[in-house]
This record gives C-alpha cells, sequence and structure tokens, in this order.
C-alpha cells in the first residue's frame, strides 16, 4: 500500500548545524507513528518541513505516491496535513469560535461554524464551548480548541509536537482515546515526543532521531524503556544518585501566603503553605500556569507579602526572620536566589555579554563594590561557570541570545549555584537540556544539597522530581497540596492532585 | 540625506552647492566661526550627556528646555543680584546654584512618576513652558533693571561674575571645558558603575530588572536628576558666557536639539561630544544661510529633522531586512 506520507533523504543545514541529515520516513494510513528524539535532535525541523513552514535544502517528499514541494503552511493545510504546535497560538481574549473563525479563513460561514465545532468535538469527545473566552480555559482545554481547529478541515495526517507536554496525566488519557478514535478512522498521526512510555503505550512504530539522523525505526511495544533510550541517546541512559539525608533545620517557611488577582490575569496563590529545610530538595509538580510564577516571585522577593492588595495575604520567613517587606536585593544577600522559568528578558538581558549577566545577580556577591562593577571579577565569575557546567558559548563576551536554550539554560542554573545559594529556588531547572547536562544540573542541585542549602524546584517533568526530590507537592489552581515524602507519591495520585481533585 | 538637502535648497531656488558652502564651510572659515562651534556645542552636549542614562532605561525626560531655563534663572539670579557681595566666590556658586534648579525642576516628574505613576514624558515636557513663562514673568516684573530702559531684563551680571573666554576673538570659553570634563565623566559612569548598569537592564529588559532587585524608583530619581542636573548647568552657563543677563530667551531650543544630538550620539559620551559638534555646525549654517540667501529660519530645523530621520532609517535598514513578498490566498 502506497503510504501517506513519504520522506526521501531530507536534509536541511542551519549555519554549522545538520538539523536534518539525509531523514528517510513513512507514515502510514490509519497509523500512529512516533518520532522520537531529545531535544535538539532535529524533531521540530521536520515537522517544520512536514507543514511546510521550512523548506528542505535537499530530498524528497510524497503525498500519497505523488511527489509534492511545499511551499507554504497554507498548500500543507489544503493537502489534508494538520499541525498541532506545543506553544499554543490563540487569542486569549477571543472565543474558542472567534478563534477558530481566523483560521480557517473564510471557508464557514459563521453560524454554521459553531454548529460544526459541537458536531466534531462530539465526535472525538474533545468536549469544548464555542462561545467561551480562551483566557477562561485550562491548558488541557485550550489544546482540545487547537485540536479541532485541526480536525475541521478533516486532515489526513495529523501532526502533534510534544502534546503531552502541558498535560495532567488524566487528560493524556483523554487524548490518547481521542488519538485511537481518528486512527482508526483511517487518519494518520505523526506523535512527536521523548516521552518514552507515552510512545509504548500509544504508537504503532517509531522512527528515533539523533543528531539529525535517523538512527532506526522500531515498535515501541516490542521495545521497553530503556531500550527506545539507548536508541535515542546512543548510551545507557544514566541515573542520578540521590544519597539519604537527614535534613537539617527550616531555612525557608511560608504560612498562609495568598496573592492579589491581578487585572491582568494570570493565577492567584491560595493560603500556600510551605517548609524547607536545608539539605533536602522539594519538588512542586504541576503545569505552568497554575501560580508557579506567583510562588517563585513571592519567595524570591520580586513580589512583596506586605504589598497593599486586596486579597494578599501571609508570611514568608527566611532562617527565621520576616523577610514578607524585603525586596530581591535584600533577600539575595541572605542567601536566598532563584532561577526563573523565563530565561531570556528574564533571567537574562538577551543582548548583554554573558559576564554582564552575571552582574545581574551578581551585584550582592561581591561583583560590586562601592557602587562600581567589579569587570574584571565578573568575566572571572562567567568564565568557571562556563567551564564548571560546559556551556558552550564563544567566550564571556558572548551575547546571551547567541546560546542555545539549553547552553542558556546551564548558564543560568550555574550562575545562581556558582554564588553559593542557602536557598534556591529553580523553575523547570532542565527544560530544554540535553541528557548530559540535566544530569550535570541534577548533580549540582544535589551537591548543593550535600552541602546543607535547601532546594525547591518546579517542574512539570515527574520523572526529574520523582529522580532528585526528597518530598513533593502538587501546585493546582494557586493551592498547593501537603508535601509528602516522594515514595508516598505515584503519577497517579499526582495527577488527580494536577486536576483539582 | 544630501540629496533630500539638495531637493529642499533646489526647492527654495538656491544654487545647492553655493548653499552647502555658506551652511557647511562658510561658518567655520574664521577663528571666530569655530569659537562658535565649540560655543553653541556646550549647551547641547551638557544636555544630551545629562538625558542619555535616562533614555537608555526609557526613561523619557523631554523637559532638558524647562530644566536648561531654570538653571539660567537660579545662577543668573546669583550673578545679577548678589555677585559683588560673593566675591570670588560668585562663579562657583552660580554653577552650583544653576545645577541644583535644574535638579530641581527634574524631581517635580521624577515625584510625580514615582509616586503617582504619572508619565514624565509629559510633565516635564509641560514644565518646559512653566519654566519659559516663569523666566519671562521674572524679567518682565521684579527683576527688571531700573536702569534698563525698561528692556525686559534683569541687571546684567558683573565681568567678575562671567566665565573667561579661551582666546582673545572668540565667544567660547570655559563652559566647553566643563562640558568636556563632563562628558569624561559620562563615560566613566557608564562603564564602571552599576547605577548605569541598572539603567542599561531596566531599559533592555524590564523583566530581567525586576528580577534582578533593581529599583525602578531609584532608576527614575536618577535619570532624572542627571538630566537635570546637567541641563540647569548648560542654562547658568548660557547666561553667565555669552549671553550675561537674564533676558526673556535664554536657548534657542537646545534642551530640545539635545534629544537629538543624544540619539545620533547614539546614548554614547563620545558620540554625543560628536554629534554635539555636527548639530551646532547645523546651527551656525542655517543662521549663515539666513543671512546669505535670505533663507527662513525654519530651513535648520529641517535639516536637523532630515538628519534624523535618515539616521534612525539607517539604523532600522542595518537591523531588519526588508523583503518583498507577495501575499497568497489559500
Amino acid at each position: 500500500m502506497t503510504p501517506r506520507l513519504s520522506l526521501r533523504g531530507v536534509a536541511k543545514r542551519y549555519g554549522e548545524v545538520m538539523a536534518n541529515d539525509g531523514i528517510s520516513l513513512d507514515v502510514a494510513a490509519g497509523e500512529i507513528h512516533a518520532l522520537l528524539g531529545e531535544n535538539g535532535a532535529g524533531k521540530s525541523t521536520l515537522i517544520r518541513i512536514i507543514g511546510g513552514l521550512t523548506r528542505p535544502d535537499c530530498g524528497t517528499l510524497e503525498w500519497e505516491g505523488r511527489p509534492v514541494r511545499l511551499q507554504s503552511p497554507a498548500q500543507a493545510r489544503a493537502l489534508g496535513i494538520g499541525l498541532v504546535f506545543q506553544h499554543f497560538a490563540l487569542f486569549d481574549t477571543l472565543t474558542v469560535a472567534e478563534n477558530i473563525a481566523l483560521a480557517l479563513g473564510d471557508r464557514y460561514p459563521r453560524a454554521a461554524l459553531s454548529a460544526r465545532i459541537r458536531e466534531v468535538s462530539a465526535t472525538y469527545g474533545l468536549a469544548l464551548e464555542p462561545e467561551r473566552l480562551i483566557h477562561d480555559l485550562s491548558q488541557g482545554e485550550r489544546q482540545r480548541v487547537e485540536l479541532v481547529r485541526c480536525l475541521l478541515p478533516a486532515p489526513r495526517l495529523l501532526v502533534l509536537d510534544e502534546p503531552t507536554s502541558v498535560l495532567t496525566p488524566q487528560a493524556v488519557r483523554a487524548l490518547f482515546v481521542t488519538l485511537r478514535r481518528l486512527a482508526a478512522e483511517g487518519r494518520s498521526i505523526l506523535f512527536v515526543s521523548h516521552k518514552l512510555e507515552e510512545v509504548r503505550e500509544l504508537c504503532d512504530v517509531a522512527t528515533v532521531l539523533r543528531a539529525g539522523r535517523v538512527r532506526g525505526t522500531a515498535i515501541p511495544r516490542a521495545e521497553t524503556a530503556a531500550s527506545l533510550a539507548r536508541l535515542m541517546l546512543g548510551t545507557e541512559p544514566a541515573v542520578t544518585q540521590r544519597e539519604p539525608r537527614t535534613p537539617g533545620a527550616t531555612l525557608l517557611s511560608i504560612v498562609g501566603l495568598s496573592t492579589a488577582s491581578s487585572p491582568r490575569g494570570g493565577a492567584t496563590l491560595r493560603g500556600v503553605d510551605l517548609e524547607l529545610r536545608s539539605g533536602e530538595i522539594v519538588g512542586i509538580a504541576g503545569i505552568a500556569g497554575n501560580g508557579q510564577r506567583e510562588l517563585e516571585q513571592a519567595i524570591s522577593g520580586e513580589t512583596l507579602a506586605g504589598e497593599t492588595r486586596a486579597g494578599a495575604a501571609g508570611e514568608v520567613r527566611l532562617n527565621g526572620v520576616d523577610v514578607g517587606s524585603l525586596g530581591v536585593a535584600a533577600r539575595r544577600r541572605m542567601g536566598l536566589r532563584s532561577v526563573p522559568g523565563q530565561r531570556l528578558g528574564r533571567g537574562a538581558v538577551a543582548s548583554m555579554s554573558l559576564a554582564e549577566n552575571s552582574v545581574l545577580s551578581g551585584a550582592a556577591a561581591g561583583l560590586v563594590r562601592r557602587g562600581l562593577v567589579q569587570w574584571g571579577a565578573a568575566r572571572a565569575v562567567a568564565a568557571a561557570i562556563l567551564r564548571r557546567f560546559e556551556v558552550r558559548a564563544s567566550g564571556v563576551e558572548a551575547r546571551a541570545e547567541t546560546l542555545s536554550g539549553g547552553n542558556l539554560q546551564k548558564f543560568l542554573v550555574g550562575r545562581e549555584i556558582e554564588f553559593a545559594p542557602s536557598v534556591l529556588v529553580v523553575a523547570q531547572p532542565t527544560w530544554g537540556v540535553d541528557v548530559g547536562a540535566a544530569r550535570r544540573i541534577h548533580d549540582a542541585l544535589l551537591a548543593l544539597r550535600a552541602a546543607g542549602a535547601a532546594v525547591l524546584v518546579f517542574s512539570e517533568d515527574l520523572d526529574e522530581l520523582f529522580a532528585i526530590c526528597d518530598r513533593l507537592g502538587v501546585l493546582a489552581a494557586g493551592r498547593l497540596s501537603p508535601l509528602e515524602p516522594v515514595g508516598q507519591w505515584s503519577t497517579e495520585s499526582i495527577g488527580r492532585r494536577m486536576a483539582g481533585a | 540625506m544630501l540629496a533630500m538637502a539638495g531637493l529642499v535648497l533646489g526647492a527654495l531656488g538656491v544654487e545647492p552647492l553655493a548653499a552647502f558652502r555658506a551652511m557647511f564651510v562658510a561658518p567655520l572659515d574664521s577663528r571666530y566661526g569655530w569659537g562658535e562651534l565649540l560655543l553653541k556645542a556646550t549647551p547641547l552636549m551638557l544636555c544630551a550627556l545629562g538625558l542619555a542614562p535616562g533614555y537608555r532605561a526609557q526613561i523619557w525626560n523631554l523637559g532638558a528646555e524647562g530644566q536648561l531655563t531654570l538653571g539660567a534663572i537660579a545662577g543668573g539670579a546669583i550673578g545679577a543680584f548678589a555677585a559683588p557681595r560673593l566675591g570670588v566666590f560668585a562663579l562657583p556658586s552660580m554653577l552650583l546654584a544653576g545645577t541644583l534648579a535644574g535638579m530641581a525642576w527634574a524631581a517635580i516628574p521624577a515625584y510625580l512618576r514615582t509616586r503617582w505613576s504619572t508619565p514624565e514624558l509629559f510633565v516635564s515636557l509641560m514644565l518646559v513652558y512653566v519654566a519659559q513663562l516663569l523666566l519671562s514673568y521674572l524679567v518682565h516684573g521684579p527683576w527688571r533693571d531700573p536702569a534698563g530702559h525698561n528692556f525686559p531684563q534683569s541687571p546684567p551680571i558683573p565681568d567678575s561674575a562671567l566665565l573667561p573666554t579661551l582666546a582673545d576673538g572668540v565667544r567660547v570659553n570655559i563652559g566647553f571645558g566643563i562640558a568636556l570634563a563632563l562628558a569624561a565623566a559620562a563615560w566613566w559612569f557608564q562603564r564602571a558603575t552599576f547605577a548605569s548598569f541598572r539603567l542599561s537592564v531596566a531599559g533592555l529588559a524590564p523583566a530581567a530588572a525586576s528580577y534582578a532587585g533593581i529599583s525602578e524608583r531609584r532608576n527614575v530619581w536618577i535619570a532624572m536628576l542627571c538630566g537635570g542636573g546637567s541641563a540647569g548647568l548648560a542654562g547658568v552657563l548660557e547666561v553667565a558666557g555669552p549671553i550675561g543677563v537674564l533676558q526673556p530667551s535664554i536657548s534657542p531650543g537646545y534642551g530640545f536639539t539635545a534629544i537629538l544630538v543624544a540619539y545620533v550620539g547614539r546614548l554614547h559620551p563620545v558620540g554625543i561630544v560628536l554629534a554635539s559638534l555636527l548639530m551646532s555646525e547645523l546651527y551656525l549654517g542655517g543662521e549663515s544661510a539666513q543671512l546669505e540667501f535670505r533663507f527662513p529660519a525654519a530651513v535648520s530645523g529641517v535639516m536637523q529633522g532630515a538628519l534624523l530621520f535618515f539616521l534612525l532609517g539607517a539604523e532600522f535598514f542595518i537591523q531588519s531586512r526588508l523583503r518583498v513578498t507577495a501575499l497568497r490566498h489559500p
């Protein structure tokens, strides 16, 4: 039988990097095909080529047996290729129906559209109210909007880029039911992921990419997670060792922390209690947007507990001292440091050099004396971070924006660790970082713990939390569950908490 | 820029080359001309040096003209009424008073911004007109020289309290040296101090400034006081230099032209020194062309505007590439 989509020798070069190097791949009708690979393996480039967003340097693409040259996303859509990206492209202030109408153009009259949306969402079990505003929807519901928008023109190939990264385990289950039904109708699905268990559960075939090349194909059900990981990484997956340790004195305590609701939207914290002791790593599981940023900023001092806004309440103590009214710089001098989830623009200034970016959070740590920046010391610190965390950069004068996401992440985590904090708050420590670097970051966090620091980790990656944390809690809709030892949690119990049960 | 200038001049019915000669060469064919160039560059340089740190932080002080006027009022008042009593301290206390008065005028928008989030852009700009009317009231009313034949002028500042000129036969005075010293200080400030680093971070990435714990309030105060202080100093240097008296008009818009100087100089002290000389040349050229060809006074304004327009345009095209694409319909 002719495959629905067939790629032969597709290559794409970006500067020095071969993002795709002679990739060949067949997706059959009605098949759920996994595209498996680490961050930076070339998955994104490949799906951009399939979606008509990027043109390959060479290679051919056949659609149902006929060679095609995709010139635009519109052409790919017309053929029957639908893409759902990892990051949603929805307008917050418009309704579901309006968002969908915008993407479809004039193909459907507005009155008929709402009916079509209801019909499609009922058929595939994607409950949606066409008249609701996007900003009222959860991440899972927003993904349904993207899916329905993609399904309305009845595509014959559906490409999903890391679709489960923002979903609770229960929502993942529901998504899989929908995807199986779509496949049963004869639609093909290209499921892009690096999550091995999901691929084993859902997919019929897997194509594994590493460093821009196809390293093998596999029947995921016939493989173990470990054998897939070997294929994906090229080496044995490293296991992080966590020595048992008795936690010491309480370094950070938060009691009854609530934040005021902001007119700009965003989550509000409701009565968060948290205690962080010396020599432990505490994990906060949960999908970003449930109060992670608000909690991170209330701890770091960017928002003050004492701010006179209705609804704000609670107490933040550092080493027993009430720091509710102290700003970022004062708390940093007391040994509290943080790595924000947003790297460029928040954790680092894009157009400044790495040396300058060390000064950003290093002023309290000796990089500024009597109002003067110690540039020599700043360059030395930046160089030390580059060495210790193997950050790939042209040097300490390289601008932050020239680093890849993973390298910048290593630099930012490394910067805060380099300044030897007693309390470290890290948001998404290994987001977008390759396995080797993730290992290094985890080891550095564990070394801090061994040195008696207290570490708080916000992460969407449950495997990461299980690997490094002593205690875990789930932050959902602004409420933090009690923090329990990591052994008392399971994926299911965390998922129930994420869903607000 | 040159082509556009040529077109404008052509439209005015003048041989462009002759006009260029009159505008760019004639003003500098004498020692006196060079002196004038440096003299007019001084207030531009001072105001722009003070504005630049704020602009880097996206703090918009558009009121340097008003702060300059207040500096002139405060310094001029001491010069006109108290100079003999102060003796050798007359000039230093005039310079100090002018600087402080400029700062005080800039403190108004700074306070309103930090206390009530009032946009400093509008407040500082509107205070320009308040300052000019205040000066006009003073020289028409309470401070008018009784021996001045009813001219709206204060009593003249005695020679002993005027700035010494740099050489015979030129009007440029040690104020130019003060401006150059300030440029060196600004260069050091930008390179070495944490205060300047905080301003840059706030301008480039406000969220990163918040993460770093940089106080917006402190940034606003530092930026506004820098701008106000140096504009006030520029004002008192004018009255204690070429003008020598308080009169209704102190500046032909130096405080506004300084905004262009700051940007043409790319907010860098060395660039600002060069840009102030260029702008000063445009002022002189405009005057000389007015005399020689009876150009309207607006022509030099058009030239200044065109220069900034082309500069910003060039910067845009250096940083972005224009691509012509056809709209495709599915």
